[in-house]
C-alpha cells in the first residue's frame, strides 16, 4: 500500500468532489426554475434550455477561445428560450406545462441540429480554483479543484433568498406567484413579471448548461444532460421553493450522481449502471415522500398550475 | 397617472356619479344611476345579486369604463381610467375576495401595496413605521405572521387597514362583514363609523344585511336590475320600504310551515369525527352530533372553522382521520353504494364547482345519481339516453329550471338555476339524510325563498337535515336546533326556541 492510496476513504472523498462538480448545473437550473415558479409559472423547457446552453456555450468558447464568453452566450441563449416560453404563455388559454414540453423538445432538437459540427473539436475549458494546496494527497487536491461557477451559484442562491424578502422585486415576484388578482389590483402586470422571471430563469439554466460542456463532463455530446433539467424541477419542489434549500438539494442530487463514478474509482464496477441511476431513483423517492394526495404542498406558490 | 402628492392630512372625500350607464353587449348592467355620497358619511348600497352594485363600484374604481356618465370627486369631474387613478383620488376598495397575498406577511403586504415601495426594503425602519401607523388605527393585526395564518376576521381588518395605510379617504367595502362574527362585524363597523363621524373617512358599503344598514349607515341607495329605485336617509326609511325597493313586485314563494314532530328516532349520528385539511393540519376535532328524523340542525360559524372540511367528510370528498358515522344505528361510509342504500343526498356549497360538471349538459348532470341504475342503465353496461332525457325534462319542468334545453351545458345557467337543477337531482326521490352547505349563497330573493322552502319540505317529510351556513339569519330561520362550530369543534348546541344572537355570536368567536 503506497502512501497516496487512501482506500475506501476514496468513496466519500470522490462523492464530495463529485457532489460539488455534479451539483453545479443542478443548482443553476433549479435556481432558474425556482425564480420562474415563484412568479407562478412552471417552465419544463429548462431541460431544452440546458442542452442548448451546453451546445452554444461550447460552440462560442471554441470559436472565440474564451470559455467565459461561452458561458455568457449560453446564458443569453437561455434568456432567448425563457423569453419564448414567457411570451407564448402570455397568450390566452395557453398551458405552461404543455409549452414547456414543446420548448424542451425544441431546445434539444435545435441544439442537436446546430451542435453536430462541435462534437469533435476541443473547446477551452473553464479554469478552476485550487483550494487543496495544503494537502499532500493528490486525491484531496483534485477534489478541491473547484469551479468558480459553483461559488457564483452559492452567492446567487443566497442573494435570491435575501432578495425574495428584502427587495421590491422579490416581493413583486412572490406576489404574482401567490395571488395574481392581488398583483393586478395593485397595478402590476402579472404577465410582464412572469415573462421577466422566465427569461432570467432561462439565463441561469443556460449557464448551467455551459458548465456541463465546458467543465464537467467537459465536452459537447448529445447525451450530455440526461434529464438533469427535468430533475431540477423535482428538486425545486423538494426544496419547497426556497433558494437556500435548492442549494442543499442540488448537493444531494450531485452526490447521488457521483455515486457510480466514485465506486468505480475504487474498483467496484459491479452494478455500475445501477448506481448511475441513483439520481433518478432519488427523484422518484423524494417525490413519493414529499407529495401526498391528502394535503397540498406547503410553501407552493398559489398560482402554479400544479397546485391550483 | 394623475397622482398628486396628498396634502396631509387628507380629509373625507365626497363622491357623486351622474347618469352612470354600463352596457355589455346586449345587456344593460347599469342604467342612468346617479348617487351622492356625502363626505364623512357611511353610505349603504343595497340590492340583490345582479342588481348592478358591483358594476357601479367597478365603474367608480376604473375597472370598467362606463358607457355614459361621469364621476365627481369633491365636486370636480374626475377621469378614472384604472384603479391607480382611483387611488390617486383617494378612493380605495376592499373586495369580498381578499387581495392580500397569502404567503406574504402583513407587513410585506402593506409595504408592497404602496405606490412606490423602496427597491431595497429596510425592514427595521418599515416595521417601526407600521407599528406607529397601527397605534393610530382602531384595530390591530399581527405584522410578522404570513397572511395565510390569519383568521378571516383579521384578514378583513388587514384589508381595511391597507386602504387606510395608503391614505385612501373614501373606502368602498364589498359585503365587508360576510366573514366576520356578529361581534367582530359590530366592532369593525362601529370603529369605521367613528372615523366617518370624525370627518376622516367616507364609506360606500355594499350590503344586503338590513340590520347593519339600519344600525350603521347614514344614507342608503337601492339598486334593482341596474336602475336606482330609491334611497335617502336611513332614519327615514323602514326595513319594509327598503326590502320592497330591492325586490320590487317579484312574487316570493310562501315559506313552508314547520310541521311539529316529537320523539322521532335519531337518523344520522356523527361520533367523534376528526379530519385534516389540505395542509395536513387537523381541521375537524372531535365532532359529535345526533340528528333526528324531521329535524334540521344548523351549524353556525365563521367560515374557516372546519365546516367545509366536515361537509367534505360527509359527502365522501375527504377521509376522516378518526370517528364513525351511523345512519339508523348502522355504520355508514360515504361511498356511492352506501349513499344510495341509506338515501343520503347533499347540496354542497358552490354547486357548479362541487356538485356539477360544468361542460356536461343539464340532463347529464341531473342523471348523476341514477345513470347506473335502470331505466337509464341497460343491459351490458350500455346507457340509454331516452329515459335520461325524459326524466330530465320532467324534473326541469317540476323544479322550474330555466334552461334553453336539457342539452345545454350546465355552466351556461344562472346560479339560481344551477342550484335548482342540483335540487332536482338530489331531492326528487326519497330522502332520509340531507347534507346542505350554504345553499343560498349569491342567489336572488326568489331563488333563496324557494330553496329554503324545498329544504323545509324535506324536513317535514321526515328527512334528517344537516345545514351548514355562514348566514346566521338562514340558520335561525330554518333550524330546529343550532350548533355552533368554532376551531373545528362544536361546543354549543341550543334548541331554536332558546337561541339568541348574542350567545351564538359569542360561541362563534370561541368563547
Amino acid at each position: 500500500m503506497n502512501e497516496t492510496d487512501i482506500g475506501f476513504w476514496g468513496v466519500p472523498l470522490a462523492m464530495f468532489a463529485g457532489a460539488i462538480r455534479v451539483s453545479t448545473p443542478f443548482l443553476f437550473v433549479s435556481l432558474g426554475e425556482c425564480l420562474t415558479e415563484k412568479s407562478g409559472r412552471i417552465n419544463l423547457g429548462l431541460e431544452g434550455t440546458l442542452v442548448f446552453g451546453a451546445m452554444s456555450g461550447y460552440a462560442v468558447a471554441y470559436l472565440t477561445g474564451s470559455p467565459w464568453f461561452g458561458v455568457f452566450c449560453a446564458g443569453l441563449s437561455g434568456c432567448f428560450f425563457g423569453a419564448i416560453h414567457g411570451y407564448i404563455c402570455k397568450l390566452p388559454k395557453v398551458n405552461d406545462i404543455a409549452i414547456g414540453i414543446a420548448m424542451m423538445l425544441f431546445g434539444t432538437g435545435l441544439a442537436f441540429f446546430f451542435g453536430k459540427p462541435f462534437i469533435q473539436p476541443q473547446a477551452p475549458h473553464l479554469p478552476s480554483i485550487s483550494l487543496g494546496g495544503w494537502s499532500s494527497l493528490p486525491q484531496v487536491r483534485s477534489a478541491l479543484e473547484i469551479n468558480p461557477l459553483f461559488f457564483i451559484g452559492i452567492a446567487l442562491a443566497v442573494f435570491m433568498w435575501w432578495a425574495f424578502k428584502n427587495t421590491r422585486w422579490g416581493l413583486i415576484v412572490r406576489m404574482t406567484g401567490d395571488s395574481a388578482p392581488a398583483a393586478l389590483a395593485m397595478g402590476y402586470s402579472v404577465d410582464w413579471v412572469r415573462f421577466l422571471a422566465t427569461t432570467v430563469g432561462g439565463f441561469f439554466a443556460g449557464v448551467g448548461g455551459a458548465f456541463l460542456s465546458l467543465y464537467y463532463p467537459g465536452a459537447w455530446s448529445e447525451g450530455l444532460s440526461s434529464g438533469q433539467g427535468l430533475m431540477a424541477v423535482a428538486l425545486v419542489i423538494f426544496a419547497r421553493w426556497n433558494p437556500l434549500a435548492c442549494f442543499g438539494a442540488a448537493l444531494l442530487f450531485g452526490a447521488a450522481g457521483a455515486l457510480g463514478p466514485a465506486l468505480q474509482s475504487v474498483g467496484i464496477t459491479q452494478g455500475y449502471y445501477f448506481f448511475n441511476a441513483a439520481p433518478y431513483l432519488l427523484t422518484l423517492f423524494i417525490m413519493i415522500a414529499s407529495v401526498s394526495p391528502k394535503r397540498s404542498l406547503k410553501g407552493a406558490p398559489g398560482e402554479l398550475s400544479i397546485t391550483k | 397617472m394623475s397622482a398628486v402628492p396628498a396634502p396631509h392630512p387628507r380629509r373625507a372625500v365626497e363622491l357623486q356619479t351622474i347618469g352612470m350607464t354600463k352596457i355589455f353587449g346586449s345587456l344593460i348592467a347599469l342604467e342612468d344611476v346617479s348617487i351622492h355620497v356625502r363626505p364623512g358619511t357611511l353610505h349603504a348600497l343595497l340590492g340583490e345579486n345582479g342588481a348592478g352594485k358591483s358594476t357601479l363600484v367597478k365603474c367608480i374604481m376604473g375597472f370598467y369604463q362606463p358607457t355614459r356618465g361621469e364621476v365627481l370627486v369633491d365636486g370636480k369631474e374626475a377621469v378614472i381610467a384604472s384603479p391607480r387613478d382611483a387611488h390617486a383620488h383617494g378612493i380605495g376598495m376592499v373586495y369580498q375576495h381578499f387581495t392580500l397575498v397569502p404567503s406574504l406577511t402583513a407587513a410585506e403586504n402593506l409595504v408592497i401595496s404602496r405606490a412606490h415601495p423602496p427597491a431595497v426594503i429596510d425592514w427595521k425602519k418599515e416595521i417601526a413605521g407600521l407599528e406607529e401607523f397601527l397605534s393610530r388605527m382602531p384595530f390591530k393585526v399581527p405584522l410578522t405572521v404570513p397572511v395565510s395564518g390569519l383568521s378571516a376576521g383579521e384578514k378583513q381588518k388587514l384589508e381595511i387597514l391597507k386602504q387606510l395605510y395608503l391614505d385612501q379617504r373614501l373606502l368602498i367595502l364589498d359585503e365587508p362583514t360576510s366573514v366576520l362574527t356578529p361581534g367582530e362585524a359590530d366592532e369593525v363597523l362601529g370603529l369605521l363609523r367613528g372615523m366617518t363621524e370624525a370627518g376622516d373617512l367616507t364609506i360606500l358599503m355594499i350590503s344586503h344585511k338590513f340590520r347593519e344598514v339600519t344600525a350603521y349607515a347614514d344614507d342608503v341607495t337601492v339598486l334593482r336590475r341596474g336602475r336606482m329605485v330609491g334611497g335617502g336617509r336611513v332614519g327615514e326609511l323602514s326595513v319594509d320600504d327598503m326590502s320592497h325597493m330591492m325586490i320590487g313586485d317579484t312574487k316570493i314563494r310562501e315559506r313552508a310551515a314547520r310541521k311539529e314532530f316529537s320523539g322521532e328516532p335519531v337518523v344520522l349520528e356523527l361520533a367523534g369525527i376528526f379530519s385534516d385539511d389540505d395542509t395536513g393540519l387537523p381541521a375537524v376535532k372531535g365532532v359529535n352530533l345526533k340528528i333526528h328524523a324531521g329535524e334540521i340542525v344548523g351549524i353556525a360559524g365563521v367560515s374557516g372553522n372546519g365546516q367545509s372540511t366536515l361537509i367534505e367528510v360527509l359527502s365522501g370528498q375527504r377521509e376522516m382521520s378518526d370517528g364513525r358515522l351511523f345512519i339508523h344505528g348502522k355504520p355508514f361510509e360515504p361511498t356511492r353504494q352506501k349513499m344510495a342504500e341509506f338515501k343520503v343526498f347533499g347540496l354542497p356549497e358552490e354547486p357548479l364547482k362541487n356538485a356539477a360538471v360544468r361542460r356536461m349538459s343539464v340532463a347529464e348532470n341531473i342523471a348523476f345519481r341514477s345513470f347506473d341504475k335502470p331505466p337509464i342503465a341497460g343491459r351490458f353496461g350500455f346507457m340509454s339516453p331516452k329515459p335520461m332525457r325524459q326524466k330530465a325534462r320532467e324534473l326541469i319542468a317540476q323544479y322550474r329550471v330555466k334552461t334553453p334545453s336539457p342539452e345545454e351545458p350546465i355552466e351556461n345557467l344562472s346560479g339560481g338555476n344551477v342550484q335548482r337543477a342540483i335540487l332536482a337531482r338530489e331531492l326528487s326521490g326519497e330522502v332520509e339524510v340531507l347534507v346542505v352547505a350554504n345553499p343560498c349563497f349569491g342567489l336572488d330573493f326568489a331563488s333563496v325563498s324557494e330553496i329554503r322552502s324545498q329544504i323545509m319540505d324535506q324536513r317535514n317529510r321526515g328527512a334528517a337535515v344537516l345545514l351548514v351556513s355562514e348566514d346566521l339569519d338562514e340558520i335561525l330561520e330554518l333550524s330546529d336546533r343550532v350548533a355552533v362550530m368554532s376551531g373545528g369543534a362544536i361546543h354549543y348546541v341550543v334548541p331554536i326556541a332558546e337561541a339568541d344572537r348574542n350567545s351564538i355570536g359569542k360561541a362563534m368567536a370561541g368563547h
